[in-house]
């Protein structure tokens, strides 16, 4: 089987990425299956890419084998409900993974992926100004690296039992956990979507959401605190192996069956408590 | 004065998050158990496409926003109920299957189709950078190819239109970064993630106002076949990962903090 892994890493533009991709599915042969990384350079340019090389494409792979000279590859749709296997007879075929998989499926087929880093000298009218950190809050709280994902659920901007907000103290037990844990900031999209959170809490902006219509991180542990939703939200957390929530209702959908551990308890009594502890 | 603005958005219903699905075998090929039952919503990735598309229109008087939406037509009707009274729009309906299962070129080539039979070309092509069906994020990416479409951004958040028609995005990339570009004019197609505009409340009014061109768009709707592709779909189902999650009741605060912080350093 003819299979390969290019590795296209860094920022590009759409407009010279797809002719610099298409070249390189060309250029693999027509019994080609070729391995990318999911990343957003390559999100962005390999559909085009490959409809341009008259190559199949499949995106966020999470597993591919090889048997009996036969590629046969996993993904899930509808947002991590359904999980699915299947296989493609049309050559050449693209296969973009999931980011952080990528080298794992790499070596599970036995390819050793190569560099891609000619960009072709097809015009563009894109200029790429640079980067910059998602919120306003300075450094970004978004750390696919950590082990730890803390999710923030609408509940910290709730009445709390003196029948006021406290929106100050939750950024405080927020940032303060963030700071000492080193976790990355999951938050539900309830949260991320009211105007009083995108005021409150400038460290946290729509990037931040998980689930749905949100990302599907995969650190090894989760918290989960003040998080009040059904079974569809919690896929945002589908990929944490570890996972624990402080919740007051014990019988809610964010964590039964979904979470190891649920403490019935006040969040922030208990992130205030967790902050000291931690310091 | 900035001329104004012709913005088709790509978008179509996928089942209520809320539902259960369950993956059946059915005549087409793979589907969902009592899929015509199910409630849908619009694309909610689509669904800040398109209201991102009307706050837009709403700065460049005389600007048009076109919904082209490839589902059943029965259900599309009943969608466009409640989308229809959100943002002023006119629709362009194709009736063809439309699901987790089906193939994203096929698609594709319908919406390309449907766009390009529009009187006047589009200075953007919106669209959500990814479905919450078939979750491939490819199917803007065709429709832009096929429209010789080459300037295109995914993932956007953020898009700032100047008088002199170029703009700047910033487009989602990883560890919860911007890449911020500017673009010399159109066209240009975008997959908008979430976007920062809340959902708008419904305006009856312009619910009615809509419906006078919806439901003639509905009932000329083009059928079309699109099917599942070259792709063999060997297994399709549900996980069954449940928990047996331990419920800590009337537990001491410094207790339960004590148990996390462990927790977390193990």
């Amino acid at each position: 089987m003819n299979i390969k892994a290019i590795r296209f890493e860094g920022n590009g533009t759409f407009a010279q990425d797809v002719p610099a991709l298409a070249d390189a599915i060309k250029a693999g042969g027509d019994e080609l299956v070729l391995l990318l990384p999911g990343n957003s350079r390559v999100k962005r340019a390999a559909a085009a890419a490959a409809m341009r090389a008259g190559a199949e494409i499949d995106t966020n792979v999470v597993d591919v084998d090889l048997a009996d000279g036969k590629a046969v590859a996993r993904r899930w749709v509808y947002r991590q409900r359904i999980f699915t296997t299947f296989s493609r007879a049309a050559r050449p075929w693209v296969i973009v993974t999931d980011p952080s998989l990528f080298d794992e499926l790499c070596a599970k087929v036995g390819v050793t992926a190569v560099a891609l880093d000619a960009a072709a000298s097809a015009p563009s009218r894109t200029t790429v100004n640079g980067v910059e950190n998602a919120g306003t809050g300075g450094e970004s709280t978004i750390k696919p690296d950590a082990r730890l994902l803390f999710v923030a659920g609408a509940g910290w901007t709730k009445k709390q039992a003196d029948g006021a907000l406290h929106l100050d103290e939750a950024s405080a037990a927020i940032t303060g956990f963030l700071g000492k844990s080193g976790a990355s900031l999951g938050s539900s999209k309830s949260l991320v979507d009211m105007p009083e959170a995108a005021a409150a809490f400038s460290f946290m902006s729509h990037m931040n959401q998980v689930g749905q219509t949100g990302s599907t991180p995969r650190h090894q542990k989760g918290l989960a605190t003040c998080c009040h939703g059904e079974e569809p939200h919690v896929v945002g957390w589908r990929f944490v192996s570890e996972r624990r929530a402080v919740n007051l209702d014990a019988n809610c959908g964010w964590a039964q069956g979904k979470a190891d551990v649920v403490y019935v308890a006040d969040a922030f009594a208990v992130m205030k408590k967790v902050n000291e502890l931690m310091a | 004065m900035s001329k104004p603005l012709n913005i088709v958005v790509c978008g179509s219903l996928v089942p209520d998050p809320l539902q259960t699905l369950e993956p059946v075998q059915t005549p087409q090929g793979l589907g969902l158990k009592n899929e015509q039952m199910l409630p849908s919503v619009l694309d909610p990735w689509a669904a800040c496409a398109l209201y991102e598309a009307a706050a837009l229109a709403k700065m460049r008087p005389g600007s048009k926003v076109t919904l082209v939406a490839l589902g059943p037509k029965a259900k599309l009707q009943q969608l466009m109920m409640t989308v229809a009274q959100k943002v002023p729009l006119e629709l362009v309906a194709v009736n063809a299957p439309a699901g987790g299962f089906t193939d994203a070129k096929d698609t594709a080539a319908e919406l390309a189709k449907a766009i390009k039979s529009m009187p006047a070309a589009p200075d953007f092509v919106f669209g959500g950078c990814a479905s919450a069906s078939r979750d491939a994020g490819v199917t803007l990416q065709f429709v832009a190819e096929m429209l010789g479409i080459t300037e295109f951004f995914n993932a956007v958040d953020e898009l700032k239109v100047a008088e002199d028609d170029t703009f700047t995005v910033k487009e989602r990339i990883e560890g919860g970064k911007y890449l911020c570009s500017t673009c010399k004019g159109f066209p240009a197609a975008v997959g908008w993630a979430t976007g920062s505009l809340p959902e708008p409340p419904n305006n009856p009014q312009t619910g009615m106002m809509n419906m006078r061109g919806v439901m003639p768009a509905l009932m000329k709707a083009p059928t079309a076949n699109v099917g599942t592709g070259g792709i063999v779909w060997e297994k399709a189902e549900v996980p069954a990962a449940k928990r047996n999650t331990v419920v800590k009741k009337d537990m001491p605060v410094d207790e339960i903090a004590k148990e996390i912080v462990e927790w977390i350093k193990e």
